[in-house]
């Protein structure tokens, strides 16, 4: 186990130095002298010009640019922001319980129904349920978020009018951000409204996310199910004459679930790449909204260590991942 | 009174290209505290007659009988619900890989324990005593602390003992073993048998004992059901079965005992079992039969009576000599 | 072999068994069938489209689908906010979306397979860092990479074709390598290494017409990413530009309109749902036919 661990960890360093050097280069590629976008309308002098290239090191040779950045990541500096000057980091996890409140509402939601729809599908399989649950599946799968996002707020926002169009919460309600969730916020702010409010504007978005992730986790879960059910330990277990939510649920579905927990943890990058279009069409003020609007804006810094800094937690929860399963597994932990 | 009675078994599987029969025709009896064998190669449907008794088969399996009592309840008209309350108690099953039989996410104790908590009323430390009991039956030793290893981390002939202890834990009436031995060592095979053929004495219940292997047979069993392509060609008392077999399949399998090889070359019997395309048209083994004729290969044969073992042939053996052709009507 | 056994029925030819399969998936089918119209519209879209897509009718602004009050047969699926026909314009999105397809999974599957096949026949430096490379590509969320390459290239399709590419090349990569590893300690390669075969012929010829199943299994499924993720760049305006009627950039284009006129927004999302659906379905198909593992015995 503490080998595979440090193997683990092994690949893990050179993947986030390649990282570094990908988001290091990428703005270096950009188009557009990132100098003259910092100066704003009002254009820039040439001896201004000059200080300024000296000041944020574009003067330098890029191997030196790329170790004074390397730098300054070791110390937990991105940069500042050329549109609002204030630390990348800091704004980084100033939007990021916002995406991490509705990553793991979405995540959630696609857990606690992905994987019973599966397991059920798999049990009653080419029956009716069977292949309702799985052509709903596909469909979630092949769906185009962003309109299904629209036509979600052609129903339920302005059709019904039951939720919210874009947001976290009503601009009624305003309180100190004590978590940066807002379902935990408006709870502890103890005012009359709030969480309902809170929660009415995470449902679509949280749909949204979720379904993509969902539809990828029923279906696994179903085929993980499928391999598992043909498993002679599953025959004995039904020769014990245990009922079928004993043999399914418990027997079949702990093993089924080692390859499920696999695509869980792959499924955070479709989570994140979702957030950009669910959170851009919602109006919600996370990192994903963050990125676009920077890459838009070409805030260099901005798309530069977010870029770093989405991929490090992609990474880490990848290294998690790794190591649940061998939590999961007994004969990874034992063996 | 029969302790099992199956009369006229047949188990289809649907294909994607047509259905395939797997057991065609099958009678058995067995009697309390009996020790029964059915013989045969890969791929006769020994082991799926059992499983279609249990309940056990894939959706894909059509299960046919006239007849399928277990200690006087009739096993066709029962209720999946009413069934589970049988199988893992009344009647067990022990498989033929040990090592993939145990679930490998949960502990050997758990296991063991699990078939307790669903038959029985026994506490959580009675559960725990008998589990304890059971391993050292099944000839475990340090049973306490091998309650909490995982299945891995035990050898083959352990897991089949465990396996042992997880079908004996209700006291079964009948335990069916599908070929216990096939997949250890040698030496574990003996030990184990021995430990079945002991614990069969001992528990006074009825074994069947599905097997490949005749020389197995020789020294446990008491009547023996010989089955060839899903039907069951032989049926006779182990002793006169050895001395006389009546069906040229039952004795191509004796003759390929190392044991009682006369000649310098271990005698095989050419081919292999039928399988979906290419089942014969006449009788089933003809085309692997040494005395098959014309009529052999044309007609399907119909079952001898008991002083030729109910042998399915049309010139059933007598002292290894095939009988003149049954006159069979039509 | 006697008159009795030729009757019988003989096992099936692998492609024969391969199309028993496939026919049997109710659902790959159907999905085959919408994929060969989706096909054939994209091939013909300027002999059936009745109008241009770019042309305006300034008098048919917004104008609802021929059922609808209001509508006209005249556009039979009525009109977008500049007057132009939605028929058509889908129709011609066709063509886009299968060209993206194409392209992107012929650059992302060929350049991601040769990769893949080096990578699992090469030393173990070079295979390390191949794969170190393609991890660090998988680090980032494939959406968000796509969208910075395309800032850097110029919003345009090529280059959101070429980003996506880029993004899905990886898995080909690990695909491809994780087969032929499984494949070439088999004994068929070794014998064919010993009657001589060069490095390159055992590569190519001998090892990789074996892990072809899942490759082809993975180009199908890509073929749907890709179309998706062309359309989500088009949506966000780093994909296809106004006035190119792709199904995503149509989308983004008539957003600002959707409680006015609903079949500006659902239309091209129900292409694209369609599309990729019909590709999904196949492909679930194609692996199911072509994975011996899940195969009823």
């Amino acid at each position: 186990m503490l080998s595979f661990l440090l193997r683990r960890l092994l690949t893990f360093v050179p993947t986030f130095f390649g990282v570094t050097v990908v988001s290091f280069l990428f703005i270096r590629l950009l188009p557009g002298d990132p100098i003259l976008l910092l100066a704003g309308e009002r254009g820039v002098g040439e001896e201004r010009y000059a200080e300024l290239i000296k000041q944020f090191g574009f003067d330098q040779p890029i191997w030196k640019q790329y170790l004074d950045y390397l730098w300054g990541v070791m110390q937990g500096d991105l940069g500042n922001s050329f549109v609002t000057k204030k630390p990348v980091v800091t704004e980084f996890f100033a939007l990021f319980p916002a995406t991490l409140e509705l990553s793991i509402c979405a995540i959630i939601l696609a857990i606690v129904v992905g994987i019973p729809a599966g397991v059920i599908a798999a049990v009653n399989r080419g029956k009716f349920f069977d292949q309702a649950l799985m052509t709903g599946a596909l469909i979630g799968y092949s769906m185009p978020i962003f309109w299904w996002a629209l036509l979600l707020i052609i129903v339920f926002s302005s059709g019904l009018g039951w939720t919210p169009v874009s947001g976290r919460i009503s601009f009624l309600y305003f309180f100190d951000e004590a978590t940066g969730f807002m379902l935990i916020d408006s709870l502890l702010s103890g005012q009359k409204g709030a969480f309902a409010s809170a929660v009415s504007h995470l449902i679509l978005p949280t749909i949204v996310l979720a379904t993509i992730p969902l539809a990828v986790i029923a279906r696994q879960t179903r085929s993980a199910m499928l391999e598992v059910l043909g498993e002679d330990y599953v025959r004995t277990a039904k020769a014990k004459g245990l009922s079928p939510l004993r043999v399914n649920g418990q027997h079949a579905l702990r093993n089924a679930l080692i390859p499920v927990v696999t695509v869980i943890g792959l499924l955070v990058g479709t989570l994140l790449a979702g957030a950009i279009l669910t959170e851009t069409i919602f109006s919600w003020p996370g990192i994903g909204k963050w990125m676009v609007d920077s890459i838009f804006r070409r805030d260099y810094q901005v798309v530069q260590g977010g870029l770093l800094l989405i991929a490090s937690i992609i990474m880490i929860v990848n290294l998690t991942v790794d190591l649940l399963y061998g939590w999961i597994n007994p004969k990874i932990r034992k063996g | 009174m029969s302790l099992l009675e199956i009369k006229n078994l047949t188990v289809e599987f649907r294909t994607a290209n047509g259905p395939f029969r797997a057991v065609d025709s099958v009678d058995m009896t067995v009697t309390a505290g009996e020790l029964v064998a059915i013989v045969g190669e890969s791929g006769s449907g020994k082991s799926v007659s059992m499983l279609a008794m249990m309940g056990l088969l894939p959706w894909t399996a059509n299960i046919t009988a006239d007849k399928m009592e277990f200690d006087g309840k009739d096993l066709l008209r029962m209720s999946p619900k009413e069934r589970r309350k049988i199988i893992g108690k009344d009647v067990s099953m022990i498989f033929q890989e040990p090592m993939s039989s145990l679930n490998p996410c949960y502990t050997v104790g758990f296991q063991i324990k699990e078939v307790l908590r669903q038959h029985t009323d026994l506490t959580r430390a009675e559960r725990q005593a008998r589990a304890v009991e059971l391993m050292e039956q099944v000839g475990i030793p340090d049973p306490a602390k091998r309650l909490n290893v995982f299945p891995h981390q035990l050898s083959g002939g352990m897991s089949q003992r465990v396996m042992i202890a997880m079908a004996l834990a209700c006291k079964p009436k009948l335990l069916i073993a599908d070929e216990p031995t096939t997949a250890l060592d040698v030496t574990i095979q003996a030990q184990i048998l021995d430990l079945l053929i002991d614990l069969q004495k001992t528990e006074g219940m009825a074994l069947i004992l599905i097997t490949h292997d005749m020389g197995v047979v020789a020294e446990t069993v008491e009547r023996v059901n010989v089955q060839y392509a899903g039907q069951r060609v032989e049926q006779q008392e182990v002793n006169a079965l050895f001395s006389n077999p009546h069906h040229p399949y039952t004795a191509a399998l004796l003759a390929a005992l190392p044991e009682r090889a006369t000649g310098r070359h271990l005698p095989t019997i050419p081919g292999v079992v039928p399988g979906q395309f290419d089942r014969p048209q006449g009788c089933l083994f003809s085309p692997r039969c040494e005395f098959a004729d014309d009529h052999c290969r044309t007609k399907p044969p119909v079952a001898a009576g008991p002083e030729l073992g109910k042998a399915l042939c049309h010139r059933p053996l007598q002292q290894g000599v095939p009988q003149d052709q049954k006159e069979v009507s039509a | 072999m006697s008159e009795a056994t030729a009757n019988l029925p003989q096992p099936p030819s692998p492609l024969r068994e391969f199309w028993s399969y496939f026919r049997e998936n109710r659902g790959a089918v159907i999905g085959m069938y919408v994929f060969m119209v989706f096909f054939i519209v994209a091939l013909i879209a300027p002999l059936i489209a009745p109008y241009t897509p770019h042309e305006q009718f300034r008098d048919h602004l917004l104008q609802p689908p021929f059922w609808q009050e209001g509508g006209s047969t005249e556009f039979l699926l009525g009109t977008d906010p500049l007057g132009r026909d939605m028929l058509s314009r889908l129709l011609h999105g066709a063509r886009f979306s299968f060209f993206i397809g194409v392209i992107v999974v012929s650059i992302a599957s060929f350049f991601g397979v040769i990769i893949g096949v080096i990578s699992g026949f090469a030393p173990k430096w070079m295979d390390t860092l191949i794969m170190r490379l393609m991890d660090i590509i998988l680090s980032f969320p494939s959406l968000l990479l796509a969208l910075v390459l395309v800032a850097i290239l110029g919003p345009s399709l090529i280059n959101a074709m070429i980003a996506i590419a880029l993004v899905l090349q990886p898995h080909f990569v690990r695909l491809t390598r994780a087969a032929v590893i499984s494949e070439r300690t088999k004994d068929y390669v070794t014998a064919a290494k010993v009657a001589g075969a060069g490095r390159l012929r055992t590569m190519f010829v001998t090892v990789l017409p074996n892990c072809l199943a899942p490759i082809i299994v993975q180009a199908a499924l890509s073929f749907s990413t890709a179309i998706l993720d062309a359309a989500a760049l088009g949506f966000l305006g780093m994909g296809a530009q106004p006035p190119t009627p792709e199904w995503g950039t149509m989308l983004a284009e008539a957003r600002e309109f959707i409680l006015r006129a609903w079949w500006v927004v659902t239309l091209p999302g129900i292409c694209i749902l369609v599309s990729v659906l019909a590709i999904n379905l196949m492909g679930d198909g194609l692996r199911d036919a072509l994975d011996p593992k899940l195969k009823r015995s």
